[in-house]
């Protein structure tokens, strides 16, 4: 788009213009255009899904766009990978920076193209002397020769940002880089980049914060469902418009929510904790509700499941199930107590791929195939069969594996195994993601039939529109903790997104 | 859209769920599975071997040629259950030898043969409960924790008897461990018969049980077993503890048929039980693979090594054909995978 910018600032120094990338039949990015400038910090901002990683994954290299054009000092480039891109002088810097414990931060930084002296041995002191001056430039005062084994992530950050430098970055994109930073952490990394922006770099940054977005950048980009919702000024909005902007879709989708009354508490969790990644969960999910597990990617949702679940340990607190206390970090017991889940990662944890659809409904009740342990496979395809009638499963033969069914009847199969068991209480794990909108309609009346039959049903969902459709009440974790339980009268998007981002009731540490 | 079943669909490849198939698609299918194939080759060597090698369809000669792997034919049925879970144990051939050792000297201190075995056997399912508790317990990778073991149970074995062969066995048990004396009636010695009864349970277990399809599982997709409740860690060190049983029962047999306890015995052996195992189609990397086709792999190796010795080729030969029918079992189904998943794509593009 020719859209005159400033006056003041020239051509853009990266842009994308029009760029779509899909995955599958999945449209992670529909015309987005961005337009970055020298000396600009510009940020991304979006739900869950968005479409952010995607956007850097093209302007990194990772990801050649399906089509448009990435536009590097105006000419039209194509990456060929990220070493392509760093070349080119694009730097990304992860959430989680990925050095080699066992060289000192100059070696990491000049990794593979050392100076040399003669004979082709390495010369050590330029190295460090270089090293010194970029940490200088960077006004940070790290010894180039401590090993990078033992530096906090914020020091990695920093070594990770001088590695850029080295290479004579102009746009530096970072992706959630404050996610693991204390306060001042992110204050020395904040005066880094404003450092650079000083020097004339461009910045990208993308963070589920938004005080930090108001702190740090002059711009912002607004994705929403893979596509440009606008490119803004930050001086004169709000941190509500921003939530707004990110989450204002129309709610078109029909959920087809009942009333229920919920009966007695079915599945009680209290003071539920795992060192470092959630602390202190306490909740409870009655017969006959849906009770939704809000908060972003990283907030410790599937973590908490899987404890309540088993097969991740917990390190304190207890669950209840039907008023009697679950043995942890067993599986078998939390079968044995009618709990069943449907994790998120269909593919590694949900099924077995290489195995038939039959053989992968029937591993939660191999026992009860036979007598004795011995399975009947007369009884395994009839369990199948039915399933497969029940759900509407579309197959070829219930003997073909797994991993030719669509992703919406790979979910089907994984919800039919989880289902076979008759559990009182399932909970489903972004049990939507990845699926087509027919067979997503088909889940979500599947679930609320369910919790018609009377059981609890505790559904962990990034997706907005279902959390706040299907949901007899959401509860919001942020940082690994339960921050918010907001009946379904009370549930906005704008709500749960304040919630979600640490701006409810009280700040979060 | 699907892709027309191909007769060398990678999928069809004795994933177990083969034979729940039975009836469907027609014989064909069935007929060119990698473990139908290696019996089907395995019958081609017996008759070529008959035809061309005096002396090879002898009675006699064929009860040697079987006895010959009872060792290998024993070990490699725990095996079989092992890689098909993802796992497996290098320290087997160890096993045995610090088992023979065992009895060597226990023998040699003048305990009773009876009393003998059962401390073998303790020591045996002991020495794979430490491998099975460094897997689950420790979280180490089997194949680094059976090599580390493989040192040690050979370096115990030293330990335990030295450089000394002890001999002289009861001539009981020595020719209950002989082909020379058949199951009556029959051509099969006592431990191939001990081997055919188990190898029997063994496939009932992996292909039958609920404990069978675990295995698969696990071997398949670990997570997912774990997420379906299967007590992945406890059926894993039970795996162990078998496994490490019948590599001390094989240390007895080997004992008793050499009629020598020596801590050196079955030098090497884990490496033949693995290639038999993986040349009966079992995949390495666990999930595929059917007992009778390991079974199969066992005798086919097992049966060319009677051949090619009594053609009087040297032992250095026998060692390079099995080394090559190995690398080309594992070959041969890349390749056919490959090339059936090229033509499926070249079908797809075509409608």
């Amino acid at each position: 788009m020719s859209q005159p910018e400033p006056a003041a600032t020239p051509s853009p120094v990266l842009a994308l213009e029009e760029v779509n990338k899909s995955f599958g039949n999945v449209r992670a990015l529909r015309g987005v255009s961005l337009s970055l400038y020298r000396g600009e910090a510009h940020a991304i901002a979006g739900e869950n899904g968005a479409g952010k990683s995607t956007l850097i994954k093209v302007l990194a290299g990772v990801h050649a766009p399906d089509a448009g054009t990435v536009r590097l000092d105006g000419s039209p480039v194509g990456f060929s990978g990220p070493a392509d891109a760093r070349d080119a002088g694009i730097a990304v810097i992860y959430q989680e920076p990925t050095l080699f414990a066992d060289l000192s931060i100059a070696e990491n930084i000049f990794m593979g193209r050392q100076p040399r002296r003669s004979l082709g041995r390495i010369d050590h002191s330029a190295v460090r002397e270089a090293t010194a001056a970029l940490m200088r430039r960077l006004g940070v005062e790290l010894d180039p020769d401590r090993p990078a084994r033992g530096l906090s992530i914020a020091d990695q950050q920093i070594v990770e940002i001088a590695k850029a430098l080295s290479f004579d970055a102009r746009v530096l994109i970072m992706d959630e880089p404050t996610a693991a930073l204390t306060g001042t952490e992110t204050a020395r990394l904040f005066s880094v980049v404003d450092a650079l922006r000083a020097e004339g770099a461009a910045v990208l940054f993308i963070s589920h914060r938004l005080g930090e977005i108001f702190e740090l950048c002059q711009r912002v980009t607004i994705l929403r469902d893979g596509a440009l919702v606008a490119t803004e000024a930050l001086d004169g909005l709000t941190e509500d418009d921003l939530v707004r902007r990110m989450v204002g879709r129309d709610l078109e989708e029909l959920y087809p929510k009942e009333d229920t009354t919920p009966g007695p508490s079915a599945l009680t969790v209290r003071r539920l904790t795992r060192e470092g990644v959630f602390h202190d969960v306490s909740f409870e999910v009655r017969r006959g509700e849906i009770v939704a597990l809000a908060g972003l990617v990283g907030a410790g949702r599937s973590e908490v499941v899987q404890a309540v679940f088993g097969v991740d340990r917990a390190d304190a607190g207890e669950v209840e199930v039907g008023g009697r206390k679950l043995k942890s970090n067993s599986p078998t017991a939390a079968m044995d107590a009618g709990v069943a889940l449907v994790p998120e990662d269909r593919r590694q944890r949900g099924l077995v791929m290489e195995m038939s659809i039959e053989r992968n409904i029937a591993l939660t009740g191999l026992d009860r195939l036979g007598k004795g342990g011995v399975v009947r496979r007369a009884l395994e395809r009839g369990r199948a069969a039915d399933w497969a009638v029940r759900l509407q499963l579309k197959y070829n033969q219930l003997s073909d594996t797994v991993g030719v069914l669509s992703g919406g009847n790979q979910q089907k199969v994984v919800l039919a195994k989880w289902l076979a068991t008759e559990p009182g209480v399932l909970i489903v794990d972004e049990p939507t993601r990845g699926i087509d909108v027919g067979t997503k309609a088909e889940v979500h009346r599947l679930l609320t039939g369910l919790a018609a039959d009377g059981i609890a049903v505790l559904m962990v969902s990034s997706d907005l529109p279902e959390v706040l459709g299907m949901a007899d009440r959401v509860l919001v974790m942020h940082e690994g903790r339960l921050v918010a339980e907001i009946p379904r009268a009370e549930a906005t998007e704008e709500s749960v997104m304040a919630a979600a981002t640490g701006r409810g009731s009280k700040e979060a540490a | 859209m699907n892709a027309p079943t191909t007769l060398t669909d990678p999928t069809d490849r004795a994933d177990g769920s083969g034979e729940a198939g039975a009836g469907r698609g027609g014989g064909a299918v069935r007929f060119l599975r990698w473990d139908t194939a290696v019996g089907v080759l395995l019958v081609a060597v017996l008759l070529a071997g008959s035809g061309t090698t005096e002396g090879f369809a002898d009675v006699t000669n064929l009860s040697a040629a079987l006895n010959d792997t009872a060792e290998i034919a024993l070990i490699a049925l725990p095996m079989t259950l092992l890689v098909v879970a993802g796992q497996v144990d290098l320290s087997v051939a160890s096993m045995l030898g610090l088992s023979s050792a065992l009895a060597g000297s226990l023998w040699d201190a003048g305990w009773a043969f009876e009393m003998i075995v059962p401390l073998c056997l303790l020591l045996g399912v002991l020495g794979g409960l430490l491998n099975g508790w460094l897997v689950t317990r420790v979280g180490l990778p089997s194949l680094a924790v059976t090599i580390g073991t493989l040192t040690l149970y050979r370096g115990l074995a030293s330990v335990v008897l030295g450089n000394k062969a002890v001999s002289d066995f009861p001539e009981t048990y020595a020719q209950w461990a002989s082909y020379t004396e058949p199951v009556p009636g029959t051509f099969i010695p006592y431990p191939i018969a001990v081997f055919i009864v188990l190898a029997a349970l063994a496939a009932f277990v992996l292909h039958s049980t609920a404990a069978g399809r675990s295995l698969f599982a696990m071997g398949a997709q670990e997570e997912a077993a774990r997420f379906a409740g299967i007590r992945v860690n406890r059926i894993k060190l039970v795996l162990f503890a078998v496994t490490g049983f019948m590599a001390s029962f094989a240390g007895i047999v080997y004992t008793l048929r050499y009629g020598s306890a020596r801590a050196d015995n079955g030098l090497g052996l884990e490496l033949v039980v693995i290639a038999s195992v993986l040349l009966g189609g079992i995949d390495f990397n666990g999930g595929r693979g059917t007992l009778g086709g390991a079974v199969a792999g066992v005798l086919l190796i097992g049966v060319l090594n009677n051949l090619l010795t009594l053609n009087d080729i040297s032992n250095e030969i026998q060692v390079i054909v099995t080394g090559v029918l190995l690398v080309a079992s594992v070959l041969t189904p890349r390749v056919i995978a490959v090339a059936s998943e090229r033509r499926q794509r070249r079908a797809a593009t075509a409608t």
